[in-house]
């Protein structure tokens, strides 16, 4: 037995006793642990995706080495190790490069727990990943809650007290959902192991017995998860929260962890419902239309705003669109969108973030776009990341994000009915509106303004953290064939 | 149909029960009254385990007189489950006192859309 399969559970044991050890350190040295923990992570995580890759297969890790039903298992297979090692290069990176937000707005005496919290929300998205058990990931989903509450309140100032309390108000009520879904789902399969209930919902779905509950179950937990994520319409928590959060906290929060709640629900409809059955139950549907009015009123709400920050957060909230438009469509290729949809987001969205952080920084301390005209010639290192971050979110040739919207675009001609026509129409004016409110933004950032003379140093991390943010996203883009054949694969043993 | 709710009274309750506790989170602007919600919907699922768990003459799963038979004793994971539950439950309750205790002492209310109005207020006067 190859010795790299332990490597998911030690990266869990590692983040947890982390943070709590952070606890216990000074600022500095918890945030060394933290940037070696989430590099170590990568690093193993890597380590993890080439063995799936070269064996071409997936395994299943017993803890404890107890077989069902007395032990937890954790399932790995070459999309769960792609996602994991994407969420700890972005973490690691926003951390590294989002020092000089939490130093600015972290109390330096509750510094450490900032990082303790970025631990176990570590720990949090590699249980999410890799869990192969349902009931585990919910733990873990209230977990992750607990500690993005926790980043988001630290700033200390009564605006992210009253967002954090909002955000902390929607991730319960869809907690609540996803833990009845569950307790129903125990209640008429009686298992809790994902092959486990697949086999017991096939079975169920066969012999048309409890379809009611089984509805119920699919119902709360989509629903659940949606709300949590911030689908339309309960997207409305976002602005607020991201534009009042510390900005290394927003890039976590909507770069990672709605991602990751995401892929818990994708996982959940693959490995637990089926897709035939998700399909078949009308939920998809429901999710399907819900998306597309979230694509489009995220993208409105985006053009209205004066802030960079309340802009990217609902730019957000019609990204994740983009996502559940593909859970709805349910088919291979829908789903591998998805997925890569995750990925593009999840690598842009938090350059974005510190991007907009550096450049109302460098502009007098205001995020309104009034203020960050001509930012080129103050800050034009963070100019260049935050149009880079926006051509790709536009869908730009050779970005992450032209990537998927063909994909989407390819997904809807598996449909001859009104699917197809609604995602087409749909993405030519969501591709219209995020080219209005991006290159507004862009051109405010490029225009020539006579009375700036003053240029700021940035420090040699972002830099680093800004190029490699770059150099991904480009990455994805050009080399998105292999990428893509690799999910597909992974999606048969996924 | 009343006999099959009479014969899942106890799951019935727990749905009411959370029922109630999702609409006070949901609608109740004042944060001590979320809580409790949150705690209602906590114990409806807490409930629908524990009778999900409860088998009439079975035991709980201790081995008395050397019986090993699978027939007298209940599974213990969904009590394992509703316990797992009510950590998290504590932990949730726990975070959300200390928020509410913030914000009592930065606004002197425990109102959420009195709290979303002064912040209103204030960017107003920002701008």
């Amino acid at each position: 037995m190859s010795f790299c399969l332990n490597f998911p559970l030690f990266m869990i044991v590692a983040s947890l006793s982390s943070s709590v050890i952070s606890t216990l350190l000074k600022g500095k040295t918890a945030r060394i642990l933290s940037l070696l923990l989430t590099g170590v992570c990568f690093i193993l995580d890597l380590n993890i995706l080439l063995y799936v890759v070269n064996t071409g297969g997936s395994y299943t890790y017993m803890m404890g080495h107890f077989p069902h039903p007395w032990g937890n298992e954790l399932k790995i297979s070459t999309i769960e190790a792609i996602i994991s090692t994407l969420f700890s290069l972005v973490l690691f990176l926003i951390l590294l490069g989002g020092k000089e937000s939490i130093e600015e707005y972290v109390d330096d005496s509750k510094q450490h727990l900032y990082y303790a919290l970025c631990d176990l929300i570590n720990s949090s998205l590699l249980v999410l990943v890799y869990t192969n058990d349902i009931f585990t990931g919910y733990v873990f989903v209230e977990i992750c809650t607990l500690a993005s509450t926790g980043i988001l309140v630290l700033r200390g100032n009564g605006k992210s007290l009253a967002a954090a309390i909002r955000y902390m108000v929607f991730a319960l009520i869809g907690s609540g959902l996803l833990l009845f879904g569950i307790v129903f789902l125990y209640n008429i399969t009686g298992n809790l192991l994902m092959p486990n209930l697949k086999e017991s919902i096939i079975n169920l779905y066969n012999t048309k017995q409890y379809y009611l509950p089984l509805l119920t179950a699919m119902c709360f937990i989509s629903v659940g998860v949606a709300i949590k994520s911030g689908l339309f319409p309960f997207h409305f928590w976002m602005a607020d929260t991201y534009g009042s959060a510390i900005p290394a906290s927003s890039g976590i929060l909507s770069g990672i962890i709605s991602k990751a709640y995401i892929f818990f629900l994708i996982k959940v409809i693959k490995d637990v419902f089926t897709i035939e059955i998700f399909k078949a139950s009308g939920i998809s549907n429901i999710i399907f239309v819900l998306a597309l009015f979230g694509i489009v009123v995220g993208s409105i709400s985006a053009i209205r705003e004066n802030d960079i920050f309340r802009m990217c957060a609902y730019s957000s909230a019609a990204q994740i669109g983009y996502i559940y438009m593909g859970i709805g469509l349910s088919t291979t290729v829908s789903i591998v969108a998805s997925l890569f949809q995750i990925c593009a987001h999840c690598i842009t969205k938090p350059a974005l973030f510190l991007s907009s952080y550096h450049l109302s920084k460098n502009s007098g301390g205001s995020s309104r776009f009034k203020a960050l005209q001509g930012s080129y010639k103050r800050d034009f290192f963070s100019t260049v990341c935050f149009s880079q971050g926006a051509f790709s979110m536009v869908g730009i040739p050779l970005t992450a994000g032209f990537m998927t919207k063909y994909l989407f675009g390819m997904s809807a001609f598996d449909y001859t009915n009104w699917e197809m026509l609604a995602t087409l129409i749909v993405l030519i004016i969501s591709t219209i509106l995020n080219t209005i409110y991006f290159t507004k933004t862009v051109v405010r950032l490029f225009t020539v303004d006579e009375n700036i003379e003053k240029k700021f140093n940035i420090s040699l991390q972002y830099r680093i953290v800004g190029i490699l943010f770059m150099i991904v996203n480009f990455g994805l883009g050009i080399f998105a064939k292999n990428y893509i054949d690799v999910i597909f694969k992974g999606l048969n043993l996924f | 149909m009343l006999e099959v709710l009479f014969n899942n009274r106890i799951e019935c309750v727990a749905v009411i029960l959370f029922a109630v506790g999702y609409v006070t989170l949901l609608v109740s602007p004042n944060m001590i009254k979320k809580i409790i919600g949150i705690n209602i919907m906590d114990s409806a699922c807490n409930l629908f385990l524990t009778s999900i768990g409860f088998v009439y003459n079975k035991t709980a799963p201790i081995v008395v007189n050397g019986d090993t038979s699978m027939n007298t004793y209940i599974n213990p994971l969904p009590a394992g489950l509703v316990l797992t539950s009510i950590v998290v439950g504590v932990s949730v309750t726990a975070v959300m006192l200390a928020l509410t205790y913030k914000m009592y002492e930065k606004y002197h209310t425990l109102n959420l859309n009195e709290v979303y109005k002064i912040n209103h207020e204030l960017e107003d006067k920002e701008k």
